[in-house]
């Protein structure tokens, strides 16, 4: 094993929050090295036009994805069955190299509340023992809306956000507000950096049908630039094309907001920090008494030879499921056993849960390559006056509406009934590919008891160590949430009369199959209580002084709103704390 | 073909559009459509499986109206190197054991790459028409293949070398849709025939103002693929 001299930080990872802890320290002068798996990525070699528009390249066969000949997980529904390798991609689609998944990300940027960070006490507050909550693992987080909204600010400027604030200063009421922004938003210093995208016809005709029904739909806030932008940092961006090439893909206008061309660049800049490509990491190493983090060992790809990187901070940030993955691997804590209850590492394992519906109209043109922005609507989320009784489930809902998948393999919406080869499907393709549009409900997920991740018994990866495995499945609670969307997601749909339309449904049971978002949360989750969590509201490990976790496996529940605005966000947080505070006093900050 | 198709916008990361003019496009396009098909080697499909998928190419996608039949598309073509690429050899598909039957929920459980389960799919299928029907695979009649598909896709058909009928179907389904709709630079979608049929424009979007000019209207260009604009001429 080659031993490197230490450095003052090791960041394990380099994807969103890989790349603005990277980026914030070493231009606060900390010696950095950033330890990524994948190899490289720039926007003029690697996602250049016309060779990025390649829907079999990129979208079927995921080659800017996780390679699962290296790693993978094992997946079950329940702790009864036996759990077995993801053998191919499907359900979620963790990135692999400079970027991480923060390169093919799809850009939605909504703002998770007190709502989330005071989930249990908001929950008793106001229905008091009367909501269910039998078996879930409903925690405050230890954190606040307010703490947090400076760093969503600076992620929305520093990625080009682009949509309609409601509540910039004041609290004002619903309806009075510009068009397009969400009523139901928590108030913020600053509107977004730049207007909002245009949503297509999809949005409009969501738009009158939501309103009608006397909901707020608004437009959703998206990374994606657009207009010319410069950043606060000085980097510019290119004017979204509305291309269609957009998740799972990276951009070559770099309109998109992603680490490859903003953080990244940046923290290489100063000479202090170093990018070591095809770095595999396997370990978090710890002094003898387990008191202290003292670097990390990793497999140079290329050569197969292994490394040891000492460093005094050390920080996880590779992506939600590496993170579980290598704290277990490392001993650091105690694993989660859901039989006793005990132990926290792997606990709180939640996955976003969703329905959806399609709608075929005869007389509308979506053009679904022309990819507009999303119309969102939090009636059922956000919406403090939603009344979760009636459904008797804590969470809620937010709908997204847009045209369907405008790319040809993908798209496969067909009305019941349709062929499925032939000339009759080839007329039934033909004619509905640019007549469908598509509302989803995306769900929180809450934790509980059974959902957890642990290592797999039998199953290693190309190194010889043993797999994560992930034992999950969809609780009565998202039964429920998904139930009640699907009934406002089918009275919507009703209301847009179009031709031929399916019907949404709950969420039954988890699948690998099928992807389904890249959201999954919790395993060392953040709280105020080191024997229910894993990391203080910073991302430093109770049980480590020294090591920080990024991402959003500090995440107690999984929310309806996507992860990565929170994730860069803490990033950002996690990153003041190190070089304000704790460079200073080297112990724990809470 | 109008001539802003011929002409794209790229804006720069500064802003500034950079008008990049393709003088191959128009040309290219041209000469394919003229020209005498060139004769192309499959090298990995076995003759059985090249008159196999060739008889399903036109089946599924037959001539008509819309675009001409699955063979004049390549979908055959691609099928071939699609199954002898990486991908077909299984690059990034974990395949280590102990290999076990899962529930529905856990995906796939195969010992097997893409290549190696059309192979094993293939061989069974085209003995299980032979005892369904009592005909050869190619003799059989469109109304026999349509069952026999189905049986496939239902997971009704039992087939020898304990190949689940219905993962076998989903792969020669998924084949026969990138042999028709992935860019022609994989050998099928033959003169973007099966792009034209959907009015897809191809790789060169720039609709930051079509959204707004085409909306609820009708949108038809040449489509444009990846050799279109950057394609490998052998000239200097
Ligand atoms: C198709 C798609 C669409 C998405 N759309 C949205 C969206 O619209 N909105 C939203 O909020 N979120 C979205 N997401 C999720 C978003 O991409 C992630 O939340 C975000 O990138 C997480 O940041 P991260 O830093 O935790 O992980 P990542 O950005 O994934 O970075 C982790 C990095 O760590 C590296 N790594 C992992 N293990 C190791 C190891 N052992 N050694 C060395 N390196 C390692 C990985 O290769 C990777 O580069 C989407 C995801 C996908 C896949």
């Amino acid at each position: 094993m080659r031993t490197h001299k230490e450095v003052d930080v090791v960041i394990i990872g380099m994807g969103w929050t890989g790349g603005i802890i990277a980026k914030e320290l070493a231009q606060a002068g900390l010696h950095v090295v950033g330890l990524e798996r994948g190899g490289s990525h720039t926007t003029q070699e690697d996602f250049a036009v016309p060779w990025i528009r390649d829907e079999l390249r990129y979208s079927v066969r995921n080659e800017l994805m996780q390679d699962l000949t290296r790693t993978t997980v094992t997946v079950r529904n329940n702790v009864n069955e036996r759990a077995l390798p993801m053998r191919k991609l499907g359900s979620f689609l963790p990135g692999e190299g400079v970027g991480g998944s923060g390169i093919h990300w799809g850009g939605l940027s909504l703002r998770w509340t007190d709502q989330e960070f005071k989930l249990k006490s908001m929950t008793e507050q106001r229905y008091g023992k009367a909501q269910p909550s039998d078996g879930l693992l409903i925690q405050d987080w230890g954190i606040s809306y307010d703490e947090l909204e400076p760093y969503y600010e600076k992620f929305e400027y520093m990625a080009g956000v682009s949509g309609v604030a409601h509540n910039v200063g004041q609290r004002r009421a619903v309806g009075a507000g510009p068009a397009g922004g969400n009523p139901f938003e928590a108030a913020r210093r600053r509107g977004y950096p730049l207007p909002a995208l245009d949503t297509g016809l999809a949005g409009e005709l969501f738009n009158a049908a939501a309103s009608s029904l006397g909901y707020h739909p608004y437009v959703t806030p998206m990374a994606r630039a657009s207009q010319a932008y410069v950043n606060p940092d000085g980097v510019a961006f290119g004017e979204c094309q509305y291309c269609g090439f957009c998740g799972g893909y990276g951009c070559e206008v770099n309109a998109k907001g992603s680490p490859h061309h903003t953080m990244i660049p940046l923290a290489q800049r100063e000479a202090n920090f170093e990018l070591r490509t095809h770095a595999w990491v396997s370990k978090i190493t710890q002094d003898a008494g387990s008191k202290r983090a003292t670097g990390v060992e990793y497999t140079n790809l290329a050569s197969g030879q292994t490394h040891f990187q000492p460093a005094a901070v050390v920080v996880l940030a590779s992506y939600a499921l590496g993170n579980v993955h290598l704290m277990l691997l490392s001993g650091i804590d105690t694993p989660y056993d859901p039989v006793s209850g005990n132990g926290v590492v792997g606990r709180n394992y939640a996955y976003q849960a969703g329905t959806g519906v399609a709608l075929f109209f005869e007389n509308q043109l979506f053009n679904p390559y022309m990819n507009g922005g999303l119309t969102s609507l939090d009636d059922f989320n956000a919406n403090a006056d939603f009344d979760r009784s009636q459904i008797g489930a804590i969470g809620g809902s937010v709908l997204y509406a847009g045209a369907s998948q405008g790319l040809p393999i993908g798209a496969r919406a067909l009305p019941q009934g349709s062929s499925l080869w032939g000339s009759a499907w080839k007329q039934q393709t033909t004619q509905w590919f640019p007549r469908t549009m598509t509302i989803a409900a995306h769900s929180s997920t809450m934790a509980n008891r059974w959902n957890y991740l642990d290592l797999d018994p039998t199953y290693r990866d190309a190194l010889g160590q043993p797999l994560l495995r992930m034992t999950f499945d969809y609780s009565e609670n998202e039964r429920k949430l998904t139930r009640h969307s699907a009934g406002i997601l089918n009275q919507i749909a009703a209301q847009l009369n179009p031709t031929h339309r399916t019907q949404a449904k709950a969420a039954q049971s988890w699948s690998v199959e099928h992807y389904q978002s890249t959201h999954n949360t919790g395993g060392t989750i953040m709280g105020a209580d080191p024997h229910t969590s894993v990391v203080n509201k910073y991302g430093q490990a109770w049980a480590l002084d020294n090591l920080f976790i990024a991402g959003a496996s500090v995440f107690p529940h999984d929310a309806a709103y996507p992860p990565t605005l929170l994730v860069s966000s803490l990033a950002y947080h996690t990153a003041d704390a190190i070089k304000l505070r704790y460079a200073r006093h080297q112990r724990g900050l809470v | 073909m109008s001539v802003d198709r011929r002409t794209f916008i790229k804006a720069a990361p500064a802003g500034i559009a950079v008008l990049i003019t393709s003088s191959a496009v128009a040309p290219a396009a041209a000469d394919e459509q003229q020209g005498a098909p060139q004769a192309l080697a499959y090298t990995y499909l076995r003759p059985s499986e090249g008159a196999f998928v060739e008889r399903l190419a036109d089946h599924m996608v037959p001539a008509d109206a819309l675009s001409p039949s699955g063979n004049e598309l390549g979908i055959p073509v691609y099928i071939d190197r699609a199954l002898s690429s990486g991908w077909g050899k299984g690059e990034r598909v974990y395949l280590q054991g102990p290999f076990l039957e899962g529930t529905p929920n856990q995906g796939y459980q195969l010992a097997l790459t893409p290549a190696r389960l059309f192979r094993l799919g293939t061989e069974a299928t085209l003995q299980y028409a032979q005892q369904t029907y009592g005909k050869r695979f190619n003799q059989l009649a469109p109304e026999d293949l349509d069952d026999l598909l189905h049986r496939l896709k239902d997971g009704r058909a039992e087939l020898t070398s304990d190949v689940p009928s219905g993962e076998y179907f989903n792969l020669l389904y998924a084949l026969v849709r990138e042999g028709l709709f992935a860019d022609p630079a994989y050998g099928g979608n033959r003169n973007k025939a099966g792009w034209r049929m959907l009015d897809f424009p191809g790789v060169i979007e720039s609709n930051k103002r079509n959204i707004a000019r085409y909306r609820n209207r009708p949108y038809r260009v040449e489509p444009i693929s990846i050799a279109d604009v950057s394609g490998w001429t052998g000239q200097p």
